[in-house]
C-alpha cells in the first residue's frame, strides 16, 4: 500500500512538523511495515506556476507545428507582463489555464529550465505536461487546468502536490484494514495520540429501498450487497489533476473518471468497488455460486471455465462478475456509459481466495477481499462513490437504494483482566488493557475479572485474546518489553547421533574433503547419467507438482548427481584435485504408502493412530554421507611424486566414516551403478553381512565419467549414515598388555581372483586371540610366482597379556595362521 | 694378593723413574691436545691410555719395585693416567661437541619450503555457524529438535493455524509434493522449520525447551539474496508462565553472545499465522553500532547506516497452535523464534552473494576453516 502523507494528514491532525521518516517509525513500532519512504518531486525546484495562455501564434516553415505563446503568469516573472513561450503541443486554445515552468526551474531528471532562443523565437519558460512534471503518467500533450483551479501566478506545485512524501507499507496478512487510507490513517492518529477523522464516516441514507433488484443466493458467500446508481453521468469528464495525481502516487494508472473513482474510494476507504454500465445489464443481479460448466470473458480478455466454489455476479444473461475478483468483458464500462450502477459488497474472503489462487487472478479487489474488508462499510463507500461520479462527472445521483444485509453480529470475545501482562510479562493496568483496546475501535465491557470485547467491523483478524493482548501491547510499545532470560531446566546437550554427525564432518574434512550443500532437485537425466538399470530403486522418486525447473521435478535419492556436478564446477574453475562432501537427506517414496497424507484435525492434538498414519504417508528420508574425489589425493612437489586419488582412497574414506562412530565395515567386490563394475565395494556393518549394504565405494564407471564429464578415474563413496548411526555402540576398554610383542611376517600366494579380505579373515581366525593386529603391507604379482597369482605380505602382531610369549609358541600360531588361510583360500606360503 | 719381588731388574725399572713418568704424561696430553678429530683422539687413546700404552706397560712393572718403592711409584703412574684420562674425556666431549655443531649446520634445510602435500578440506560455514548458532541456546539448556524434510501439509500449514484459504499460505511460495496422477499429495517441501514445533510439542514432554536449525524450501529462484533452498534455526519453548519477555530475554542473550556484549535488541510488531503476538527482531549493528546512522562520512555496509540488523521473527506461540498439538493452553504458553542462517552468515562473515554459498566452490567453503 503506497499512502502520499498529504492525503493522509486529510484524516489526521498530525504535528505539522512531523516528518514522513518519523511518521514511518511510529507505523514501524505500530507493526506497519513500511518498506521506503519516497520523497518525489524532492528534485524539482523552482518557479512552476498557473498561467493563462493569452495568443497562440502559429509558426510555420518548420518541420511540426510551432506555436509561439504569450501566457499570463501574473507576477511571479517579477514584471507582470505576459511571458513568451514556444510549444509544440496543441491541446490548447487562447484563455486555457496551464502549467508553466519559469527560467530558474528545475524539472524531474534535472532539466533545468532557462530563457533561450529557438524557432526564431525568445522562449522563456516551458508550457508543462504532467509526466514532464513526474505528476502522472500522460501522453495527451500538456496539461490544460478545469477553470477556477487558481489565479495565473500562484504556484501550480503547490496546488498539484507535486511535492510530496510517500509511505510504501508491506502489509501483513492479518490487516486487511491497512490497505487504504484509513486504516493507515487510523493507526497514524494512534501512534501521535491525535484525533482521527474517519472518511467512511458520512452521511448515509436512513432508509434504502427501490434500487437495483438483486438478491444474494447465500448469506456465507456474501453478507452484505449494496448497490447505488447514477444517470446522466459525462463519459468525457476528464479526472481531475488532484484525484489523477493521488491515484498515481498510490500506483495506480488513470483510466476513465468513472473507473478512476472506485479505484478512489476502494484506496480512501479499503471497499473494493465495481461499477457496470448499467445499460449493459439484463434484469435483476443474483449473487450466488457458479454453476458447472459456465464461462465468464473477464475483463483481460481471458474466457474463464468457472468453478462451482467461485462467487459469481449474474443477471439473466448468465454471469457477469467473478465477484470480488474481477469484472466481466460484456458489462465493462465504456467511453459512452452515462447510466452508472456501483456495487459494493461483503463477500466471503476464502471464497476470494480460492478463486483467486484457482484462476492465477490477482487483483486490487481480490488482496482485500482475502485479507478481510470492513462488513460495515459497504453503503458508505457507494454513497461516496456516486456521489464523486456526480461531482465530478455531472450525474444525478439516483434515490433508490439496494442493500441486502445478511450480516450476523460478531460475537464479543471474553478475556479475563490481566491477561494482556500475562502474555507481555508486564504488569498492565485494567484501564490501560481497556483505554488501548478502546482505541483500536473495540468496545470493552468489564464484568468483574473479566472483559467482553466486541472488535470493530473492520478488525476481522481480532478473534482470539490473544489478538487483543497484541493490540494492548503493540500500542504501548513493545519497546517497554523488559528482556528477561528463560530458566530452561537442565539440557541433555547433543544427542550421540548428533554428536556423530559433528564428528563425521570434521573427520571427512580433516581428510582434505570440502563440505557442499546441494540442492535436493534432479532430473531422469540425472539417474541416466548414473547408468542406473529400469529397476533400480533409486529410480522410484518423489515428484514436485511445482519444479522450479522443469527439467528436475524429482527430490534426490542419492547425493552423487550433486556431488559430480559441483565436481566439474570446481574442476571447471581451475581446482582438478578436488575431494568435496555432503551430508544430507536423501527421498524414497515409501513402499504402499497412502494416496494421500491427511489434513488432520486442528481443534484438538492428533491421536497416535492419526499421526501414525500421517508418517506412512511420508516418504523415507535417510541421512546419506557422499563423497566425491578426482585428481591428485596426494600432491607431488620438491619432496616428490604426488599419489592420484583411487577407488582405494573412497574405499578406506568409507570405513574412516564409520570408525567416527565405532562401527566397522566389511567390504566386499560388487557390481553396482554407477560405479566401475571391477572397482567397486559394497560395504556392510560387521556382523550383519547378511544384510543389505549400508553403501557403496569405488571408482565411478567410465559411462558415468563420460555422462558428467568428470576427470578420468573419478572415485565416490555414498552410505547409508542413519544405518551406521543406529549400529554405533559404546566402545569398551581393551586390555592393554605390557608384555613384548612377537612379530612374524608371512607372504601367501593365493588366486589372483581370491579377495584379500577372505585371506586375512582366515588369518585371524587361525591366529586365535593372541593375535593383536594384522596388516597387509605388500602386494606382489609377477614372474616369481606365476600367472594369475599374487602374493599377499602380512605383518602379524602377537602378544599375550600375561606372559612372554615365546618362539615356540609364536611359530606355532603362525603356522596355525597360515595352515587356515589354505585350507579356507588355497594359499601357499611364499617360498 | 702378589708375592713378595726380591729380584728386580734395575734396567727395567727405568720406566717407573720419576722424570721418565712425567715424559710420558707430557706426551700424552700433548698428544691429546693436539688430536683434531675424534678418530684422531681414539687413536691417541690407544697409544696413551691403551692395554700397551708406556704407562699402562709401566704400571705392571710397579709389582718389581722394592716395596718400599712401590707406593710412590704406584701414585706417580697412577697420578699420570688419571690425569690423562681426563684429558681424554674433555676432550672427547670438546670435538664431539664441534662434530655436533658443524652436523647440525649441514643439515640445515630451508624451513620456507612449502609441503601442502597432503591437501586440507572444510566445512560448509552454513553448517558451522548452525552449529554455532544452536549452540548458544544448548548452553541455556535447549536440546536440538529435528524434523523431515518432506513434511505433512498438516504439520507445515494447518496445525501451525495457517488456515486453507488464507493469503498467509499462499505467501510462503510452496514446493508441493506431487501426489499419484497428479492428484494433492498433501505433502510439501517444508517451507520453514516450524513444523518441528508441533512435533517436538507432540514427541516431548513438557516443558518443552528446543531448538531445530534445518533445511527448508520455497519456490524462490536463485539470486544474490534468494535461494529456493536454505537454512533456519527455530526456537520453542512450552513451559508455564512463559511471556514475551523470556522472548526477549533469550534473543538478548544471543545476539550478545554472537555479536557482542551490550548490543541491543528491538521488535517491532509483525504477523505470522502460529504466534500470537508476533514481532520481527532487530539487533544493533555489531560494526557500527550505529554510528554510521545520518553521518554519511562513515557509511557501515553491514546494515547499509539503518543502525540494526533484521535477524528474523518470533512471537508467542498462538494458543490454536498448541490446541492442535495437544497441549493444554490452561497451563502452559510458549514462544518461538526463527533465524535466517545464510543471512546470519550473510551480515556476520559479509558474504555478498547467495550463490557463493549454494555452488560448493572450494575456495570459498575453504576460507571458514572448521569452525565458526
Amino acid at each position: 500500500m503506497r499512502v502520499p502523507v498529504s492525503w493522509l494528514r486529510e484524516y489526521v491532525a498530525l504535528p505539522a512538523e512531523a516528518t514522513a521518516r518519523e511518521l514511518a517509525e511510529k507505523l514501524i513500532s505500530l507493526g506497519l511495515e513500511v518498506e521506503t519512504v519516497e520523497e518525489v518531486g524532492a528534485d524539482v525546484t523552482g518557479p512552476i506556476v498557473v498561467g493563462r495562455v493569452l495568443t497562440i501564434e502559429e509558426l510555420t516553415g518548420f518541420k511540426k507545428p510551432i506555436r509561439f505563446c504569450t501566457v499570463d503568469v501574473g507576477d511571479a516573472n517579477g514584471t507582470g507582463e505576459p511571458q513568451g513561450i514556444v510549444c509544440g503541443a496543441r491541446n490548447f486554445a487562447e484563455g486555457d489555464l496551464v502549467v508553466v515552468s519559469l527560467p530558474g526551474a528545475v524539472l524531474p531528471g534535472g532539466f533545468a529550465i532557462s530563457a533561450r532562443k529557438t524557432y526564431g523565437r525568445i522562449s522563456a519558460g516551458m508550457i508543462c505536461s504532467a509526466s514532464e512534471l513526474g505528476l502522472w503518467e500522460d501522453h495527451e500533450g500538456i496539461i490544460v487546468l478545469p477553470e477556477g483551479f487558481a489565479e495565473p501566478g500562484a504556484d501550480a506545485g503547490e496546488l498539484l502536490g507535486l511535492r510530496d512524501s510517500v509511505l510504501d507499507i508491506a502489509v501483513t496478512p492479518d490487516r486487511g484494514y491497512a490497505l487504504s487510507m484509513r486504516g493507515v490513517a487510523r493507526e497514524a492518529a494512534a501512534a501521535y495520540g491525535v484525533e482521527f477523522t474517519d472518511p467512511a464516516d458520512l452521511p448515509v441514507p436512513e432508509t434504502t429501498g427501490g434500487g437495483y433488484p438483486a438478491t444474494v443466493a447465500d448469506p456465507a458467500i456474501c453478507s452484505r450487497y449494496v448497490l447505488r446508481g447514477v444517470t446522466g453521468f459525462d463519459p468525457a469528464a476528464p479526472t481531475p489533476p488532484w484525484m489523477r495525481r493521488r491515484l498515481h502516487l498510490c500506483g495506480v494508472r488513470s483510466i476513465s473518471l468513472a473507473v478512476d473513482v472506485t479505484n478512489y474510494v476502494m484506496l480512501e476507504l479499503g471497499q473494493p468497488l465495481h461499477a457496470w454500465d448499467r445499460a449493459t445489464l439484463r434484469g435483476p443481479i443474483e449473487v450466488r455460486l457458479a454453476r458447472q460448466g459456465e464461462k465468464l470473458e473477464t475483463l483481460d480478455h481471458v474466457v474463464r471455465a468457472l468453478d462451482p466454489d467461485d462467487i459469481l455476479i449474474t443477471d439473466e444473461s448468465g454471469p457477469i462478475n467473478l465477484a470480488g475478483v474481477m469484472g466481466g468483458l460484456s458489462t465493462e464500462i465504456s467511453d459512452t456509459s452515462t447510466d452508472i450502477l456501483v456495487e459494493a459488497a461483503h463477500f466471503a474472503e476464502t471464497h476470494i481466495a480460492r478463486t483467486s489462487r484457482r484462476h492465477q487472478l490477482s487483483s486490487e479487489s481480490s488482496r482485500r477481499f482475502e485479507r478481510g474488508v470492513d462488513s460495515a462499510v459497504q453503503l458508505a463507500a457507494a454513497t461516496r462513490a456516486v456521489g464523486l461520479l456526480a461531482e465530478l462527472g455531472g450525474a444525478t445521483v439516483e434515490d433508490g437504494i439496494t442493500h441486502i444485509d445478511l450480516s450476523v453480529p460478531r460475537e464479543p470475545i471474553t478475556v479475563a483482566v490481566g491477561h494482556t501482562g500475562r502474555v507481555a510479562g508486564v504488569d498492565y493496568p485494567v484501564e490501560t488493557e481497556i483505554a488501548r483496546l478502546r482505541q483500536v475501535g473495540c468496545e470493552v465491557v468489564r464484568n468483574g475479572d473479566t472483559l467482553s470485547v466486541t472488535p470493530p467491523s473492520w478488525r476481522p483478524d481480532l478473534t482470539d485474546p490473544n489478538d487483543l493482548a497484541e493490540e494492548v501491547i503493540r500500542n504501548e510499545g513493545y519497546e517497554n518489553i523488559p528482556a528477561i532470560p528463560p530458566r530452561a531446566p537442565a539440557g541433555r546437550g547433543l544427542t550421540h547421533g548428533q554428536r556423530l554427525r559433528r564428528a563425521v564432518g570434521r573427520t571427512l574434512a580433516a581428510r582434505g574433503f570440502h563440505e557442499v550443500l546441494n540442492y535436493p532437485f534432479v532430473g531422469e537425466r540425472d539417474l541416466d547419467a548414473l547408468q542406473l538399470e529400469a529397476d533400480d530403486r533409486r529410480r522410484t522418486t518423489v515428484r514436485l507438482a511445482n519444479p522450479l525447473n522443469d527439467d528436475e521435478p524429482l527430490l534426490r535419492t542419492t547425493l552423487l548427481p550433486g556431488l559430480l556436478k559441483t565436481l566439474v564446477r570446481n574442476v571447471g574453475r581451475g581446482f582438478g584435485d578436488v575431494a568435496l562432501f555432503e551430508m544430507g537427506l536423501v527421498y524414497h517414496p515409501r513402499p504402499g504408502a497412502p494416496a494421500k497424507a491427511p489434513i488432520l484435525a486442528v481443534d484438538r492434538g492428533p491421536t497416535a493412530e492419526e499421526r501414525a498414519a500421517l508418517e506412512a504417508a511420508l516418504p523415507e528420508q535417510p541421512r546419506h554421507v557422499g563423497a566425491v574425489l578426482a585428481g591428485q589425493r596426494l600432491r607431488s612437489g620438491w619432496w616428490g611424486g604426488g599419489q592420484d586419488a583411487t577407488w582405494a582412497d573412497a574405499i578406506q574414506t568409507a570405513r574412516e566414516a564409520a570408525s567416527v562412530a565405532g562401527v566397522e565395515l566389511v567390504v566386499r567386490a560388487a557390481q553396482h551403478a554407477p560405479w566401475h563394475p571391477g572397482r567397486c565395494a559394497a560395504l556392510y556393518l560387521a556382523g550383519a553381512e547378511d544384510e543389505a549394504a549400508v553403501g557403496y565405494a569405488g571408482e565411478l564407471h567410465p559411462r558415468v565419467v563420460k555422462a558428467y564429464g568428470l576427470p578420468p578415474r573419478t572415485a565416490a563413496l555414498e552410505i547409508d549414515w542413519g544405518r551406521i548411526e543406529a549400529a554405533a555402540r559404546p566402545a569398551t576398554a581393551p586390555r592393554v598388555s605390557t608384555y613384548p610383542v612377537a612379530t612374524q611376517d608371512v607372504a601367501l600366494v593365493v588366486d589372483e581372483s581370491v579377495p584379500a579380505a577372505e585371506v586375512e579373515a582366515a588369518l585371524r581366525e587361525g591366529a586365535g586371540e593372541l593375535l593383536e593386529s594384522i596388516r597387509l603391507f605388500d602386494v606382489y604379482t609377477g614372474a616369481q610366482i606365476g600367472e594369475g597369482r599374487k602374493s599377499l605380505a602380512y605383518a602379524l602382531r602377537l602378544r599375550a597379556d600375561d606372559r612372554t610369549l615365546t618362539a615356540e609358541e609364536t611359530n606355532r600360531i603362525r603356522d596355525a595362521a597360515v595352515a587356515a588361510a589354505a585350507e579356507r583360500t588355497g594359499a601357499v606360503l611364499r617360498g | 694378593m702378589s708375592a713378595p719381588n726380591n729380584s728386580y731388574d734395575p734396567v727395567e725399572v727405568n720406566a717407573l723413574h720419576p722424570d721418565e713418568v712425567a715424559r710420558m704424561r707430557q706426551e700424552a696430553l700433548d698428544a691429546i691436545a693436539r688430536a683434531s678429530s675424534l678418530e684422531e683422539l681414539k687413536e691417541v687413546r690407544i697409544a696413551h691410555a691403551g692395554d700397551r700404552s708406556p704407562l699402562a706397560l709401566a704400571n705392571r712393572e710397579i709389582g718389581a719395585l722394592p716395596p718400599a718403592a712401590r707406593a710412590d711409584a704406584g701414585r706417580r703412574v697412577g697420578g699420570a693416567r688419571r690425569e690423562i684420562s681426563e684429558a681424554l674425556k674433555a676432550r672427547q666431549a670438546q670435538l664431539e661437541d664441534e662434530r655436533d655443531a658443524r652436523v647440525l649446520v649441514e643439515e640445515a634445510v630451508d624451513v620456507t619450503l612449502p609441503y601442502d602435500r597432503i591437501p586440507h578440506g572444510s566445512r560448509h560455514p552454513l553448517t558451522t555457524i548452525g552449529e554455532r548458532m544452536a549452540d548458544i541456546f544448548v548452553g541455556m539448556g535447549f536440546e536440538i529438535a529435528e524434523g523431515p524434510e518432506v513434511e505433512a501439509e498438516w504439520y507445515n500449514f494447518d496445525a501451525l493455524n495457517f488456515l486453507p484459504d488464507h493469503p498467509a499460505r499462499t505467501m510462503q511460495d510452496t514446493f508441493f509434493v506431487a501426489g499419484p496422477n497428479g492428484g494433492e499429495s498433501g505433502m510439501v517441501l517444508r517451507t520453514h522449520t516450524s513444523p518441528v514445533q508441533v512435533r517436538a510439542m507432540l514427541d516431548r514432554e513438557l516443558p518443552v525447551y528446543v531448538v531445530v536449525p534445518g533445511r527448508t524450501f520455497r519456490t524462490d529462484e536463485l539470486d544474490a539474496t534468494h535461494s529456493p533452498v536454505f537454512h533456519q534455526l527455530e526456537g520453542l519453548v512450552v513451559d508455564e508462565g512463559i511471556t514475551l519477555a523470556h522472548l526477549r530475554g533469550a534473543i538478548q542473550v544471543f545476539v550478545e553472545q554472537m555479536f557482542g556484549e551490550g548490543l541491543r535488541t528491538r521488535m517491532r510488531p509483525s504477523y505470522f499465522p502460529f504466534t500470537e503476538p508476533s514481532a520481527e527482531v532487530d539487533m544493533e549493528c555489531f560494526v557500527c553500532r550505529g554510528a554510521s546512522v545520518g553521518n554519511p562520512d562513515a557509511p557501515c555496509r553491514t546494515c547499509s547506516s539503518e543502525g540494526w540488523i533484521e535477524i528474523g521473527g518470533c512471537g508467542v506461540v498462538n494458543p490454536r497452535v498448541l490446541v492442535a498439538a495437544g497441549v493444554d493452553t490452561e497451563r502452559y504458553s510458549g514462544w518461538a523464534f526463527g533465524l535466517g542462517i545464510e543471512r546470519t552468515l550473510m551480515f556476520a562473515r559479509g558474504v555478498k552473494d547467495m550463490h557463493d554459498m549454494v555452488e560448493g566452490d572450494v575456495r570459498f567453503t575453504a576460507a571458514f576453516g572448521m569452525e565458526m
